[in-house]
């Protein structure tokens, strides 16, 4: 049986122990040279980047996430052994945890360590869908005689590059579509390898709850309930036709996962199509000045990243939402795109203006939408506000203030608020 | 009621008020028209809440009364109907039913009670004056394309007509902008206008009041008060909220100080516009003007798609100067042009220019540049 050292990246055909290094961590399969597509998830990404910038967290339990009302974004392994999971509340996490080290989180430095492993994953092929900032597809078909060898030794490598220049270790899946590449991914974790294959594919499935299927949440749970249909057994035993008559579209594909067949393909990511930056309080507020202070903080945001990636909107949105969580977005469109914080800043406080006063508000948010790219935008003055203008120039002369002394160099009064 | 009346009449008045009428309505009988036959007239009425319109025509009637049906359906089956035709209303009260009837067309359409319609409240005018159609016509169709649609600035969502001083005295004037162009249309001051109060005519209202200007003799009756616009002829009666708000101070936007001018005529300068602006992309194509003595080249230059340039001969004495505008805006403001040549008056390429026709001063507009 095909068979390969995950250090050494030996090939041979099976063994307990690899031929040449001698060490265990072996990964074999009848099918594992001749498979294609993969999932790759980091280990607890976030907690896993703060242990490597700070190695006195190594083994203490560390859980990312933030604020009185926050959730756990990320918890170590440590702290997932005393029951701390994801999307956990703070309060929760802490009381079965109560020695953990909470880290606000760090956004652009997730970021930046995301964007170098996206690069290793782009050196082996162009076919990279990030999921997020810590997971994506990769198909490698057709790759093998380029790199000079198959997949699997690929993917072999790069969770050992990750771990030796990165420091960081992820977990890989790999099967013959992007449905069963994600399940498997998670089989082995962390620092796994996983392989789900043709032929096993029918029988590895059978016994699994539906839930595995990414994408039914709570809700199609309740109605598959409801059908009778909680392992994919149950779903084999469904006619195509009648699954379509009560799922809809849904239907139709559970029938096809329940065979392990997926056709979707490994794409990059469609270009971004919105700019938005949004912020729940602690506590409902209806304080005008401070609702006002968050809206252009977070237009502050939403251009600092317009201009880091040099786009520009053509329209401003503003989102909401009240204390009964229903959820409110107002947007205008502008004659000329932007991506100066003050106009949109100024045009989401207008859509702001606009609605009943005195509301109470959970969540408050605005964004750029109808993105351009920033040669076409900011191009023109206003007849009415002649001073808009100048007050771009001091926004521009701003960023060049920040990029050199640090974003804390300069602030408007209106950001303490 | 029941009321006969000939197609092309019934055609017009049921036209109107379709259009007022919203096409999405969350309270039903706001999709009606009210229909009213007294005498030997029938009224016609329909409302969005903020517009009235109120349609009279003569009409055989058999027996007075009134109810209201749908104004789309009711327009859609006359528009239908053969030209010519004699049309008859006739109401049954008890099964709640209007029936329209021409030559061996019969259609039964369902009603809803007139006493449920809403008639906007009648109010106390402050000014009313009387002016030609054509006159209306010229200030409103020259000003309205500059109609801001940023619903958060909403006091630019109309044509702010009221009464100005110009160099000749006072005129009646109306202004329209929406931060990035502007209007400013002056006519001869009525008599019976000297105390209008200054009111933002809302867009609607003014898309809805053109039908009324078709005939160039005809007179209009104008009444104004702070709140209220009503434009009349002797058949229709168009009643309108203006907008709340206050248009700002547009004065300070017009430029007194613009000293380099071009002449061109504005047609063959609205075609370039149009033919170069032809390769770019974009949604707001950018268009450069280059001046030098007596010689105007417009050119786009758009990265990814391609670059355009034309030559036109004008009148130009000043010193060499650049400026780039949204294509869109020159075409608009050079189509207001129709008997002169256009004057452009400059500052400098990231000032507002000024344009009018010839040496009229009773029309002027003014565009923002942008950085080409």
């Amino acid at each position: 049986m095909p068979a390969l050292c995950r250090d050494c990246l030996t090939q041979f055909d099976q063994g307990r122990r690899c031929p040449a290094c001698g060490r265990p961590r072996i990964v074999w399969h009848p099918e594992l040279f001749d498979l294609s597509i993969a999932h790759m998830d980091c280990d607890a990404f976030y907690a896993s980047v703060e242990k490597r910038d700070n190695p006195e967290l190594a083994d203490k339990p560390v859980i990312i996430g933030g604020g009185k009302r926050g959730v756990v974004s990320t918890a170590c392994y440590v702290a997932r052994i005393r029951g701390v999971r994801s999307a956990m509340p703070m309060f929760k996490a802490l009381h079965l945890c109560p020695d953990a080290v909470v880290i606000k989180p760090r956004g652009a430095v997730y970021a930046e360590v995301s964007r170098q492993i996206r690069a290793m994953m782009e050196e082996m092929t162009p076919a990279v869908e990030p999921l997020s900032l810590d997971e994506a597809f990769m198909d490698l078909s057709g790759t093998a005689r380029l790199h000079g060898a198959p997949p699997a030794v690929m993917l072999a490598r790069l969770t050992k590059r990750m771990k030796d220049e990165l420091g960081l270790t992820g977990s890989i899946g790999l099967s013959h579509n992007k449905f069963l590449a994600k399940i498997a991914s998670d089989l082995d974790k962390p620092n796994g390898f996983a392989v789900i294959g043709q032929a096993e594919t029918q029988d590895f499935l059978r016994p699994k709850p539906v839930r595995m299927i990414w994408g039914v949440g709570e809700a199609s749970q309740q109605q598959l309930d409801r059908a009778g249909i909680r392992t994919f057994e149950d779903l084999l035993r469904w006619d195509h036709q009648d699954l379509i008559a009560r799922f809809g579209g849904m239907g139709d594909r559970l029938w096809h996962l329940a065979r392990g067949q997926d056709k979707r393909r490994v794409t990059r990511n469609a270009p971004m199509k919105s700019i938005s930056n949004e912020t729940t309080f602690h506590e409902d507020t209806a304080d005008a000045d401070l609702l006002d202070g968050h809206l252009w903080r977070m237009a502050e945001k939403v251009a600092d990243r317009a201009k880091a990636k040099g786009m520009a909107g053509r329209v401003v949105t503003l989102k909401l939402k009240s204390h009964d969580f229903k959820t409110l977005t107002r947007r205008q469109s502008l004659h000329d795109a932007t991506q100066i914080a003050d106009r949109i800043y100024r045009t989401a406080r207008g859509l702001f203006d606009q609605l009943p006063p005195g509301k109470a508000y959970r969540l408050i948010g605005t964004g750029i939408s109808d993105l351009v790219p920033e040669t076409q935008a900011d191009r023109g003055g206003d007849l009415l506000d002649p001073q808009a203008e100048a007050r771009a120039r001091a926004e521009r002369a701003t960023d060049a203030i920040r990029a050199r002394f640090g974003p804390d160099a300069i602030l408007k009064g209106r950001a303490l608020r | 009621m029941k009321f006969s009346m000939e197609r092309a009449t019934l055609l017009r008045a049921v036209a109107q008020a379709q259009s007022v009428v919203e096409r999405r309505n969350t309270i039903p009988i706001l999709a009606n028209v009210l229909i009213e036959a007294e005498g030997d007239t029938v009224t016609f009425r329909a409302t969005d809440l903020d517009i009235e319109v109120l349609d009279k025509a003569p009409a055989q009637v058999e027996k007075a009364g009134g109810t209201t049906v749908s104004a789309v359906t009711l327009h859609e089956i006359v528009r239908k109907l053969p030209d010519g035709a004699l049309v008859t209303l006739s109401e049954d009260g008890a099964a709640g039913r209007l029936t329209v009837a021409a030559g061996r067309s019969n259609f039964n359409l369902a009603t809803l009670p007139r006493e449920d319609f809403p008639v906007m409240a009648s109010s106390e005018y402050s000014s009313n004056f009387s002016a030609k159609a054509a006159v209306l016509r010229r200030l409103f169709d020259k000003s309205k394309f500059a109609i801001s649609t940023e619903e958060t600035r909403y006091y630019l969502n109309g044509v702010y007509m009221h009464v100005a001083d110009a160099d000749g005295g006072k005129v009646l004037r109306c202004v329209a902008t929406d931060g990035h162009r502007l209007a400013r249309i002056d006519a001869e001051l009525p008599s019976g206008a000297e105390d209008m109060p200054g009111v933002i005519v809302p867009r609607k209202t003014v898309g809805e009041m053109r039908k009324l200007l078709d005939d160039d003799d005809m007179d209009i009756a104008v009444s104004v008060s702070e709140t209220k616009v009503r434009f009349a002829t002797p058949d229709i009666t168009l009643t309108s909220k203006v907008i709340d708000g206050t248009f700002p101070d547009y004065t300070r936007v017009i430029p007194q100080g613009n000293t380099r001018k071009m002449e061109v005529d504005a047609s063959e300068f609205a075609k370039a516009v149009d033919r170069v602006a032809t390769v770019s992309s974009e949604r707001s194509r950018a268009v450069k003007l280059s001046l030098d003595e007596d010689r105007l080249i417009l050119s786009v230059n758009a990265p990814d798609s391609g670059a355009a340039e034309e030559e036109l001969a004008v009148a130009y004495g000043d010193e060499r100067l650049e400026i780039g505008f949204n294509a869109k805006y020159l075409l608009e403001i050079a189509s207001q042009v129709d008997r002169e040549n256009a004057v452009f008056m400059f500052n400098s390429s990231g000032d507002p220019t000024l344009m009018r026709e010839g040496n009229d001063t009773t029309a002027v507009y003014v565009v923002m540049p942008m950085r080409v």
